[in-house]
């Protein structure tokens, strides 16, 4: 098998100094293509590995022990030395993979951005320290007349978070906020006049931000790349396994259903009885009921009845049919109708929208007024008792199902219900509430042949 | 004689055929069968003092299929000079005033009776924008001293700035953009726009982004950090009004807002140049002007946005609002101690009323997960029969604030309950979208609502409590006033002899002055910085 040569050399290099790269250039090594594949496959284990780990809502130490131990099942190299070239590798070939359009940019921005913060965590205060001074992070120590004089504030905050209360001897860092946005919108920070108070062990959200800004940019550069040079001269090498690489990993994409088109307006509200997950099911009665869904609600709700195969007039159909009985037909046409065509990729950029998946669904935030969200994360135990209830679910498998929201596994939580519901197990588990649509069908397919 | 507004708008549209206006309505089939239905293509020769090079324009502009297009109406005194027109109008409406009580003229259904007190006729928008609209002090706040007198000044500035009008029946203008003062002028005076909303600036002139398209050029590169809030989002605590209404027992909601958003502003964020305005009807836009604000990242706006978002629970929960852990964070803390408990204690409990019937105090016992407290207070309310000489929401109040703080109690943490309730009755309310992109529209200062007739005025901070949105002048009432004051007067400053004075006065001195000096120090210091820059490197 021939070797890919990126630059065209053909050293190793061994001057490696830390092991948390920042990725700054693609290394000069020679990769057979078989370590191109599986380098990558490996580090997309642990991306998948940390992307599920969200979606059930796992706190952020259960994420640290998490990270850790995905890392060390794939990243290591039976030789030691190569570690660093394997972790080099590996982001290198998924950069390429995941370059290419704009979801694909966000996820593994946001997959590899968790893992470098977590690796940062446990790199070692030597490690630390250089990754900070190469991304020249501008934070400045703060006096010890300073200290005391806002002390009582930090006190206050660290006290929130649980953390050990500051004496004396603390460091705090002060940063202009902008440097630290997640800090601010955590409210994890005390802010005073602009600036940001941070501990040395929120460094790492500076260096975080930092990454992935970094990313950010080079993943557009490489798309750039991709599309102008590189797809077309490795057509026959690497574009094949670049594009599989992807679409193996991330599950079915529910816009481009092959069951497209297969539901008329008719049959919603019996499919929405028999397999809509709690989720839209409660959208859909809402809807009914109120003959209005806010901004959230009419996104989630008409995504996903376009992934279960609502054409486009039938679904402007059934939007009018409801919301004109609240706001009058002209209405609907004049403020709704748009966003509906929108969502089809008839308006605007005209893209084709995905129906959300489960954990863009659960890290929403619904507000007052609104219907939309995962009912296992965002009701009360007592409303969600009993839409269970009404869904058919039994006592004792509620019982189970109030014990996975408690821990936050708001999906597993799903399929347990999808499994009382249907009579049998699912193990896959449930990721997509357009999956959970398909599956449910399937098995009342099959119920209904063996019946007949 | 009574002139009814429909005979007046006509009357003053003969004169018109004369300009270039109203524009043609040109429809390419062709386009129809790919744009949704609402899109059509209007072009416009627009007024252009030499005719022989007229500027072409396009403008998409959005209508709606049940609307169809009485030109008449929407550009009704197009061609009238403005001299001619506000004359005519003022003395119309000052006989409109005089002739109210004895003309009624049938066939003038649906507009309202007494044309001068209540609200919003688009005759009037005309005069306001040609006689009171403070269109120097506007263009000035949006050149944020970028006026070309200085030579580190950035001359495309303004004119990179995206206005959207909209006009009568819905019609949306956007991506009108300017290049002076005096286009920005004509072109109000002369479209008349119900509302202008105020987007970005862009990287490149709006007007032209065609020009750049696909290449990702056009995107926007400035904006104020921006807030809206909107009293519909408070539906659910307040008993007085609900939807499109306002009055003084649920305006202290939009003052707390205001307090706790602009001391949060000033002393954890740092900024300075902030502005507050009423919406016209029912809420509160905030502007912040310093130049960092206007640069911040979509993330960094989005931290801010999250900064004061406190999840308010959504309709299947039984709680609104839950802090949780030991403390508040500071900021809390001070909105708590400063503005909330004190808007809730002194004024909402009662205005409310919000413990006087069994649903009412039945929703707030819903967000107390303890069964031993909330059935001893139901009981000791539902028995209560006795008349007491206090108000029944602060006796309430005060035997649930005993209840949850007494030391029997304090170990469950119930405390923290007395917090949320205050909270979840009083803390702002955020449309977190409008801040968090930079590319949202937001309805400019000085404008009329076309509902109300309200202009949009200032509201100063520090005396928001002083703040009546029902005496704020409607458009209607300036226009009465400026009738009633000497017409001889240099046209400068026609505002001054109106209600509008004082906001306008405000508008200068407390924001517009201060914004402007710090940006020239700013427009100074970074073209010294430059200038110092290609020194060094001619230097070697």
């Amino acid at each position: 098998m021939e070797p890919y040569r990126p630059q065209g050399k053909s050293s190793i290099t061994t001057s490696s100094t830390t092991n948390l790269p920042l990725y700054r250039s693609a290394p000069p090594l020679e990769v057979k293509l078989e370590d191109f594949e599986l380098y990558a496959i490996d580090r997309l284990r642990v991306l998948k590995g940390i992307s599920d780990g969200l979606s059930r809502g796992k706190k952020s130490e259960e994420m640290e022990e998490r990270v850790r131990e995905l890392w060390n099942t794939n990243m290591k190299h039976p030789q030691a030395s190569e570690d660093v070239n394997k972790d080099i590798i590996s982001h290198f070939v998924l950069r390429l993979v995941y370059c290419r359009t704009e979801e694909l940019r966000k996820w593994f921005l946001s997959m590899e951005t968790i893992l470098f913060r977590h690796r940062f965590l446990y790199a070692g205060s030597e490690s630390q320290k250089q990754v900070v001074a190469e991304l020249g992070l501008p934070y400045k120590p703060i006096s010890y007349a300073e200290f005391e004089a806002v002390k009582d504030k930090l006190v206050q905050v660290a006290r929130l978070f649980g953390l050990t209360v500051p004496s004396g001897d603390a460091i705090y860092y002060k940063v202009p906020w902008e440097e630290v946005p997640e800090l601010v919108a955590g409210r994890r920070i005390f802010l005073h006049k602009g600036y940001a108070y941070i501990t040395m062990y929120q460094v790492v959200s500076l260096a975080a931000t930092q990454f992935r800004s970094y990313l950010s940019k080079a993943l557009s550069l490489t798309n750039r790349k991709w599309t102008s040079t590189i797809r077309e001269q490795e057509k026959n090498r690497l574009t094949p396994i670049v594009e599989a690489l992807c679409t193996s990993y991330l599950g079915p994409d529910y816009s481009q259903l092959r069951e497209y088109g297969d539901v008329s307006i008719k049959d919603l509200d019996q499919i929405a009885k028999s397999s809509f997950p709690l989720c839209m099911r409660h959208l859909f009665e809402k809807l009914k009921e109120d003959h209005h869904l806010k901004h959230g609600g009419r996104m989630q709700l008409g995504l996903f009845l376009k992934g279960v195969g609502l054409k486009l007039d039938d679904a402007l159909a059934f939007w009018k049919a409801e919301f004109s009985q609240r706001v009058g037909a002209e209405r609907f046409d004049k403020e709704y109708a748009y966003s509906i065509r929108h969502n089809y990729g008839k308006e605007g950029k005209r893209v084709d929208y995905s129906p959300y998946c489960c954990q863009k669904i659960i890290s929403s935030s619904p507000s007052v007024g609104d219907h939309h969200g995962c009912p296992y994360r965002h009701f009360s135990e007592d409303n969600l008792r009993a839409a269970l209830g009404k869904m058919g679910v039994n006592n004792r498998t509620m019982d189970d199902i109030m014990d996975k929201v408690r821990n936050r596994h708001y999906q597993l939580a799903c399929t347990l219900t999808f499994e009382s519901i249907h009579g049998l197990s699912c193990d896959a588990g449930i990721n997509h509430p357009n999956q959970y649509f398909i599956d449910s069908q399937k098995v009342l397919q099959s119920k209904n042949n063996s019946t007949a | 004689m009574f002139i009814s507004s429909r005979f007046k708008r006509t009357e003053l549209a003969e004169p018109g055929g004369k300009g270039n206006f109203p524009p043609k309505l040109l429809i390419f089939p062709q386009f129809l069968s790919r744009l949704p239905p609402f899109l059509f293509l209007i072009t416009s020769l627009s007024p252009e003092p030499n005719p022989s090079i007229p500027v072409f324009r396009s403008n998409f502009i959005t209508c709606f299929p049940s609307v169809s297009l009485p030109f008449r109406s929407v550009f009704p005194f197009a061609a009238s000079t403005l001299q001619q027109f506000t004359g005519a109008v003022a003395k119309m409406v000052t006989a409109a005033v005089e002739n109210q009580e004895s003309d009624m003229v049938e066939g003038n259904e649906q507009k309202p009776k007494n044309i001068v007190s209540d609200g919003f006729d688009a005759n009037y928008l005309k005069i306001y924008y040609g006689k009171l609209f403070p269109h120097a002090d506007f263009f000035k706040w949006m050149s944020y001293g970028n006026d070309g007198k200085h030579p580190g000044s950035d001359q495309s500035y303004f004119g990179r700035r995206e206005f959207s009008f909209t006009l009568d029946n819905d019609i949306y203008l956007r991506f009108q953009s300017f290049n002076s003062l005096s286009e920005m002028e004509n072109s109000i005076k002369e479209k008349c726009p119900f509302k202008i909303d105020i987007g970005p600036v862009y990287s490149v002139d709006p007007a032209k982004r065609h020009a750049y398209a696909g290449d990702n050029v056009f995107t926007p590169v400035e904006r104020e950090l921006v807030f809206d809030i909107d009293m519909t989002d408070y539906d659910d605590v307040r008993y007085c009004c609900s939807g499109a209404d306002v009055c003084l027992d649920c305006w202290p909601l939009m003052t707390a807002a205001i307090k706790v958003i602009d001391t949060t502003l000033r002393d954890d964020f740092g900024f300075n140049h902030i502005l507050w305005v009423f919406s016209g009807r029912r809420g509160v836009h905030c502007w912040v002007c310093d130049g960092k604000a206007r640069r911040l990242s979509n993330e960094q706006r989005a931290a801010i946005a999250e900064y004061f978002h406190l999840y308010q629970g959504n309709e299947s929960s039984r709680k609104k609002i839950s802090l949780t852990g030991p403390v508040l964070h500071p900021f809390l803390a001070r909105s708590y101690i400063e503005v909330l408990k004190d808007s809730f204690e002194s004024q909402l409990l009662c205005s409310q009323k919000i413990f006087s019937t069994e649903e009412r105090y039945e929703k707030i016992l819903d967000m107390i997960h303890d069964e031993s407290i909330t059935s001893e207070l139901r009981g000791r309310w539902q028995d209560n029969r006795r008349p007491s000489k206090n108000d029944v929401n602060s006796v309430r109040w005060e035997q649930l604030k005993n209840m949850l703080q007494s030391g029997k109690h304090k170990a469950k943490g119930t405390r923290r309950h007395v917090e949320e309730i205050v909270f979840s009755f009083t803390y702002p309310r955020l449309d977190l979208e409008v801040t968090k992109h930079m590319n949202h529209l937001l309805k400019a200062p000085f404008c009329v609502h076309p509902k109300t007739g309200r202009i949009c005025v200032p509201i100063d901070p520090e005396h928001c409590d002083e703040f009546d949105p029902t005496t704020v002048p409607t458009v209607a009432q300036l226009l009465e006033e400026l009738n009633a004051a000497d017409m001889e007067v240099d046209s400068e400053t026609d505002w001054d002899r109106t209600s509008l004075g004082e906001s306008i006065r405000f508008f200068r001195s407390s924001f517009l002055q201060p914004l402007l000096k710090s940006c020239k120090e700013e427009i100074e210091s970074s073209h010294n910085l430059k200038v110092q820059q290609s020194k060094n490197s001619l230097s070697w």
